[in-house]
């Protein structure tokens, strides 16, 4: 009884470790940066490979062949972030432009340059108002911006 | 009986899924159009080699083939950098960047 367990349960961990390793490699096939194609391969790297690897060392039982496999996934598990931070970075020295980065670096350029629109709007503001507190030694000037602020809200 | 050839179906299957994913690094390695997608798709064919390795191992009832398969993994990570260095110092002697100062 626990036997067939156990084997339902390899069944279902072979099966799920196929599916992410076709679904990495598919990733791979159909990604179109070098660096989202790296990223589809850290899927079967780590979830596709994993969940194969524990589903053969539930098959097996306690054996050698079982830290075989534990071997193998510690080597994997290792080496996979590794080769993959290598790549990026040679690929990056070497002048690759991450495709879909583009879009995302003209939208943060936007909203950066809308909150400093934002800020100087602040910035007037704040600029405006220690003028009521007339702490500063310049009664006049400050008078004199104050005046020159309404004259400019005035006008809009 | 029974069990073990469903078993062994399983493990079937699983290779097959292998055998595709390794058809499409393939494809990947040939049409890269930069070098470093050939050496991602090769790393994963180096990966799709040694979990086709443990796969028809259990397949074949020789799981001896799981020490195959340890040393095709410490081959793979070396041999992945390798090639970067050797794609960006043109030398795998090479001493690396120079100090800056």
């Amino acid at each position: 009884m626990s036997d067939q367990i156990l084997t339902i349960v390899s069944w279902l961990f072979l099966g799920l470790g196929s599916f992410f390793y076709l679904v990495g490699a598919f990733g791979l096939f159909r990604m179109p940066d070098v660096f989202t194609r790296m990223h589809a391969v850290s899927v079967s790297d780590t979830l596709g490979v994993g969940f194969l690897i524990t589903g053969m060392a539930i098959e097996t039982g306690w054996s050698l062949n079982t830290a075989r496999l534990i071997i193998i996934l510690a080597i994997m598990l290792y080496s996979g972030p590794i080769a993959t931070h290598a790549l990026a970075q040679a690929a990056l020295h070497a002048g690759v432009k991450p495709k879909l980065a583009d879009n995302r670096l003209k939208k943060s350029r936007r909203i950066s340059a809308t909150r400093e629109i934002a800020g100087s709007s602040n910035i007037q503001a704040k600029s405006s108002a220690p003028t009521k507190s007339r702490s500063r030694t310049a009664r006049k000037s400050s008078s004199a911006t104050r005046g020159k602020g309404r004259g400019q809200s005035s006008k809009r | 009986m029974e069990g073990l050839t469903e078993g062994l179906f399983m493990y079937m299957v699983a290779a097959i899924a292998i055998l595709v994913a390794l058809g499409l690094a393939v494809f990947r390695a040939l049409a890269g159009p930069t070098v470093f997608d050939r050496a991602l798709a090769a790393n994963a064919v180096g990966t799709g080699a040694i979990m086709l390795l443990a796969i028809v191992g259990f397949l074949t009832g020789r799981p001896e083939f799981l020490d195959i398969g340890i040393l095709y993994a410490l081959l793979n990570i070396i041999a992945t950098l390798a090639v970067l260095k050797f794609f960006r110092y043109g030398d795998l002697g090479h001493a690396g960047e120079e100090p800056k100062d």
